[in-house]
């Protein structure tokens, strides 16, 4: 790892003004991704600003339907959070299988979205509940937040400062991980809430994704049946040495049903 | 180069560092505490498993200047006026080592799993190894330990 400027702001302002001044600097949240990025010199910032003792992008509330996560709050905190469990409790569970326990402790809601990779669980979640991301100078659907492989909305010096997550009526979620790494081959999302059924896929494709056939059919049935026989073109899903793009076509239909039937038993049990 | 405070193992330790330098690479380095190992670098195997403020986190994932102010645990600071904890007593008695190299992560991680869930099952037990590897697949015995330990350590 190269060598870089450290900054340790307390304050949401002073950390924006370090990024700013910064040659190239980059914000760190829970490092999980960027620290394996910069030893393997990837990136190599001038100046890293530090996020961790920023007290404002931490907490989670729940209030008028909606679950507010701040950008600096661990996947550790979500999935142990009562108030989450009770919400969108596929969403704390979704929380609790990133990574490893370790990880959990360390890794961040923004870290994970802002780095937006092709695998990682966040993005489906945001993408298929209609979350809004609040940055320290707007507010980003998710529909337009996730922009590409690796790629965000977020603009040079941008910081996400919590995401807003519509609590849903029903939702549930499915991933295959790959067996070494565990991150999602194929994840899908799912949820019914107040402006219909949104289905997100991560893992496939270079990034997340949603189908527009499934949901409409979920709208008029919502059940693993209603999709049982619906494919999803291979052409533009990844083909490596994980899966090939036919497999994942595959893995989505059954991923898809599985999701739905999440959903289904967790309101179930709500 | 900057410098940084923090508690390691009960005690005040100060030092300077690079903005680069890792968490495992200043208890190593810099404290000569070797009981911490660096295993693959790359975030994966859980070797380097120390307790920041109570957590297990990997600490070569983790740079020092972040643990600033902090309160490090390492595996040379859990036995208590010479008597092994129970963790370590329970990875002795049932031999839930072989080579050893991962095993200061393993008891670290083991230690924390505990403390969380005080009664876990065996499927929770190797639920909660995910991020630690032991390349001797020596994982029997290692949950055998935590299993024993876990009694133990409830009382």
């Amino acid at each position: 790892m190269y060598d870089f400027k450290f900054h340790n702001p307390d304050s949401l302002a002073a950390a924006l003004e370090s990024c700013s001044q910064a040659e190239d600097g980059q914000f760190m949240a829970g490092g999980q991704t960027m620290i394996p990025v910069m030893k393997q010199r990837l990136s190599m910032p001038s100046d890293v600003i530090d996020l961790g003792s920023v007290e404002d992008l931490k907490g989670i509330s729940v209030a008028d339907g909606v679950v507010s996560i701040g950008a600096m709050t661990t996947h550790a905190l979500v999935a142990a959070d009562g108030d989450v469990q009770r919400a969108i409790p596929v969403l704390a569970a979704l929380a609790g299988g990133i990574g490893d326990p370790h990880v959990r402790n360390r890794g961040t809601l923004g870290g994970s979205i802002a780095n937006n990779d092709p695998a990682a669980d966040y993005p489906a979640a945001l993408l298929a509940l209609g979350a809004n991301v609040h940055t320290d100078r707007r507010q980003i659907a998710a529909d337009d937040f996730f922009t590409g492989m690796f790629e965000t909305a977020l603009e040079e010096g941008e910081l996400a400062i919590r995401v807003d997550f519509p609590v849903p009526k029903a939702a549930g979620y499915a991933k295959f991980g790959n067996p070494a790494s565990r991150y999602a081959m194929v994840g899908v999302f799912v949820s019914q809430g107040s402006d219909g059924v949104r289905v997100a896929v991560t893992g496939a494709a270079p990034c997340v994704f949603r189908i527009s056939e499934m949901e409409k059919a979920l709208s008029n049935n919502f059940s693993p049946a209603a999709i049982k026989d619906m494919t999803v073109p291979a052409a533009d899903l990844n083909n490596d040495i994980h899966a090939s793009a036919e497999y994942r076509a595959h893995l989505i239909g059954v991923m898809a049903a599985r999701a739905v039937g999440d959903a289904i038993l967790r309101e179930g049990a709500a | 180069m900057p410098e940084l405070t923090m508690t390691v193992n009960g005690k005040q330790v100060t030092g300077s560092v690079e903005g680069r330098t890792l968490l495992v690479q200043f208890l190593r380095d810099s404290l000569a505490l070797t009981g911490t190992h660096v295993g693959c670098d790359t975030s994966q195997c859980g070797a380097c498993v120390v307790h920041v403020d109570g957590k297990p986190v990997k600490s070569c994932t983790m740079l020092a200047l972040q643990a600033d102010g902090r309160d490090v645990l390492t595996i040379e600071g859990l036995a208590k006026g010479g008597e092994l904890h129970p963790m370590q007593e329970a990875f002795r008695e049932n031999h839930g080592l072989q080579c050893g190299f991962c095993t200061p992560g393993m008891v670290m991680a083991s230690v924390a799993l505990v403390q969380e869930n005080p009664d876990p099952s065996e499927e929770e037990v190797r639920h909660g190894l995910e991020g630690n590897l032991c390349r001797c697949t020596g994982y029997q015995n290692i949950v055998k330990s935590i299993l024993s330990a876990a009694k133990v350590m409830r009382g």
